[in-house]
């Protein structure tokens, strides 16, 4: 036991240095659309947060697209994934528009793999998405 | 097949641990010498495995309890155990079919990721009972990569 403990220890102060500690959402309304940006670790914690956040922003002003920044997303699981998936069909519901941006290659792996990019076009960056 | 090491860990079923868990696994599966893409798909079927008791094993109850046992084996094997004393399973063909999911509000790719990002995956569950998902990769040495 002596052995593991500073291990597990190591492990927990650097899962705090990226991990849902260290979380934030940003959400800006340019015209009708809603641009969030993300940091840190979209899991299930996060994705809960973020879900509200979104929501009541969408309840609350003339929302018609959505644009989610992930340049600072170091992680996302299929949590992450069924927050995307809601906001899109909620989204296409309004006959809105959806983008995700800035995804790294791991978080981009993942939404490729779960054939979200079908859906939500990927881009680099915001500014692609205004010279489209 | 022996075990080279182990590490066991235990925590209550709260979302928060969900990343504790992945960085405690990752952290313990640098003995190997993994690829930051290894690590980043270890992390992945972590995070699945343990939001999987959180949700659908206890039903977001946080006052549970979720084992998780890792261990290296000495043919660079990775072993990752993951138990809950929950609900259980009753169909576990149907439950670890791509996009199932009990609750619709959920994407029901959990298990995907495990068996895509694992080489084994076993499920033992009964109503009642709860879940053991086991969980195993092979790892090849690097210099071994290279020639392949």
């Amino acid at each position: 036991m002596e052995g593991i403990r500073p291990l597990l220890v190591e492990a927990y102060f650097s899962s705090l240095q990226g991990g849902d500690f260290a979380v934030e959402i940003d959400l800006k309304l340019i015209r009708n659309t809603l641009v969030v940006k993300i940091s840190g670790e979209l899991d299930l914690l996060v994705s809960e947060k973020l879900r509200r956040e979104i929501d009541s922003k969408i309840q609350s002003q003339q929302v018609k697209n959505l644009v989610l920044n992930l340049e600072k997303v170091s992680f996302i699981d299929s949590s992450g994934l069924g927050v995307i998936i809601g906001r899109y069909k909620r989204m296409n519901a309004g006959n809105g528009r959806m983008y995700i941006v800035g995804a790294s290659p791991a978080v981009e792996k993942i939404l490729i793999f779960s054939g979200i990019n079908k859906l939500v076009p990927l881009y680099r960056s915001e500014q692609d998405i205004i010279n489209i | 097949m022996n075990v080279k090491n182990y590490v066991r860990f235990e925590f209550k079923s709260l979302a928060e641990n969900v990343s504790f868990a992945r960085s405690c696994v990752a952290a313990f599966a640098t003995q190997l010498d993994l690829t930051l893409e290894d690590i980043e798909e270890i992390k992945v079927v972590v995070s699945e495995a343990v939001s999987n008791c959180i949700i659908h094993a206890y039903e977001n109850r946080c006052n549970e309890k979720i084992v998780v046992l890792v261990s290296i084996m000495d043919d660079r094997s990775l072993e990752i155990v993951v138990e809950d004393q929950g609900k259980g399973i009753e169909d576990i063909e149907k439950a670890i079919e791509p996009a199932f999911s009990s609750d619709s509000s959920r994407t029901g790719l959990g298990f995907t990721f495990m068996k895509s990002y694992m080489d084994e995956m076993e499920v033992f569950s009964q109503p009642g009972e709860g879940t053991t998902v086991r969980l195993k990769r092979h790892f090849r040495k690097k210099e071994q990569e290279a020639y392949a």
